[in-house]
């Protein structure tokens, strides 16, 4: 599949460019609107080169697991449409959508980036949970870093509604925000051939050989890694993606 | 009693702000966008492409399918779950059977025209707000038709005909409501959608079917000028 693509990748790189003329580390242009879409309690509307999504947190009050009884909680999920790529149809989420929800939820989650404790209201009974759905308008390759970047950006925008302990009014909002105390991003390094890329558009996407998702907190710790693609990755190659990922997404804070 | 004045200010013939673009969804053959007021409808066509499973084929032409769909956090209440419920189902067959009139299926044998409806926002008469933006979506997908289709939601808010229902005329408890979406070819004069819930008399009916008539035509500017815009602003390489 795609061998003709592939082969004149593979010709642009070793050439040191791209299909858009990109060098092998840069960014499209990024654009990031925080509070996009005033139904949700927090939301952001993400843009890189073609690529477009938007991400909203819906908030509800639900009872405790019992595993957690102190805690409350986030649910992460991911709508590819069909109107955002002739490669995707309807129906129920498919392995992508999973793949990607999941990516971007471990980031967030295990960065502890949101004190999970204060979202409880009464322990074992009731606490805040947040619903962040990642929803694709244009898929021109990379979702997977606009998803993490449209996810926190949404995160920090969250204000709470109004609960007076029996009923949830969405429409009054208190001002109250959400704390976020770290800023997890994530950028995904691509192996083709023998170089790596990042910010691939969705042909470049269709031909690469290895991928490494990585999340990365403010301070440089990572909080959660997925490889992805046939090819297999040696230990340097993984530093050298990991380096690559950490300056990346410094670059991204900007945004922010 | 009597329902004398509208919540924001608005005249009783008096539409929300309108916004349209055409040509905003890169990868689909054609695409648009229609804004009324808290009400955001995205649109993208995919075709005429090769339809599947085989058997729903028909080689004397081609067929609309239509989906209409609000994102998860587009309702100002709880969130929307995710996949079709009974609701979105029925939106999604009375838009395509509004849509239909204006294109040629004939032309597109064992094919598929694709329209795909986004909600991120919606305030009220988002089935419209989709059927117009998909009529845009067609239109620039280059497809032939007869007509574009404009549509908006009339209705009765006690003893007064207003156009463009807002969530809080649809929830008015001081009187008798009825909500009636209507979808017209602007040019043919012909309604394609005609939906009501509530109660109306006929001359209610009448007057509702006018009203929908004149802000169409507004629609239709609307519509027509972001399709202008659009190829208006291109250099040849869309």
């Amino acid at each position: 599949m795609h061998d003709e693509l592939k082969a004149h990748v593979h010709g642009l790189l070793a050439k040191g460019t791209r299909l858009d003329g990109r060098k092998f580390l840069d960014y499209r242009d990024v654009k990031v609107i925080k509070g996009y879409i005033p139904s949700a309690e927090g939301s952001a509307y993400v843009k890189i080169g073609d690529t477009e999504l938007i991400v909203g947190v819906k908030m509800t009050v639900d009872k405790t697991y019992p595993d957690t009884p102190n805690e409350g909680g986030i649910v992460v999920g991911a709508e590819l449409y069909p109107l955002s790529s002739p490669e995707f149809e309807s129906g129920p989420p498919s392995i992508q959508a999973v793949e990607l929800s999941r990516v971007v939820d471990r980031g967030i989650r295990e960065s502890k980036c949101i004190d999970f404790e204060s979202l409880c209201i009464t322990p074992g009974e009731k606490a805040w949970f947040l619903v962040i759905d990642i929803c694709t308008l244009n898929d021109c390759g990379n979702l997977f870093d606009a998803a993490a970047l449209g996810a926190l950006a949404a995160l920090q925008d969250v204000k709470f509604p109004t609960y007076d302990g029996k009923k949830l009014d969405y429409k009054t909002k208190t001002g109250k925000k959400l704390e976020v105390v770290k800023n997890p991003l994530s950028v995904t390094v691509y192996k083709i051939g023998e170089h790596f890329i990042v910010d691939p558009d969705f042909e470049e996407e269709k031909v690469y050989d290895g991928r490494l998702t990585v999340a990365v907190e403010q301070n440089g710790t990572l909080c959660a890694l997925q490889k992805g693609g046939d090819a297999p990755l040696s230990e340097e190659e993984v530093v050298a993606m990991i380096d690559i990922a950490s300056q990346k997404t410094q670059e991204l804070r900007k945004f922010l | 009693m009597s329902y004398t004045k509208r919540v924001a200010g608005r005249g009783f013939d008096e539409a929300r702000p309108m916004e349209a673009k055409v040509g905003v969804i890169k990868r689909a053959d054609g695409s648009a966008l229609f804004k009324i007021g808290n009400t955001w409808a995205y649109a993208a066509v995919y075709g005429p492409r090769n339809l599947h499973p085989r058997f729903m084929q028909d080689p004397s032409k081609g067929i609309l399918r239509c989906s209409y769909n609000m994102m998860p956090f587009s309702s100002f209440n709880d969130r929307v779950r995710p996949g079709a419920s009974r609701r979105s189902k029925e939106i999604s067959l009375v838009t395509q059977k509004a849509l239909e009139p204006v294109l040629n299926l004939q032309d597109y044998p064992n094919s598929v025209v694709d329209v795909f409806i986004e909600l991120p926002l919606t305030e009220a008469g988002s089935r419209c707000a989709g059927i117009c933006a998909a009529s845009m979506a067609l239109a620039d997908a280059g497809l032939e038709m007869k007509d574009l289709v404009s549509a908006i939601s009339v209705g009765r808010v006690d003893d007064k005909i207003v156009v463009d229902l807002d969530y809080s005329e649809e929830a008015y408890e001081g009187g008798p409501v009825a909500d009636i979406p209507i979808a017209m070819m602007p040019n043919l004069g012909k309604m394609t959608l005609l939906q009501m819930d509530g109660e109306v008399t006929k001359e209610m009916l009448q007057e509702a079917m006018q009203k929908a008539t004149k802000v169409c035509k507004d629609i239709y500017e609307v519509q027509k000028a972001a399709l202008k815009q659009k190829y208006a602003t291109t250099n040849g390489d869309e």
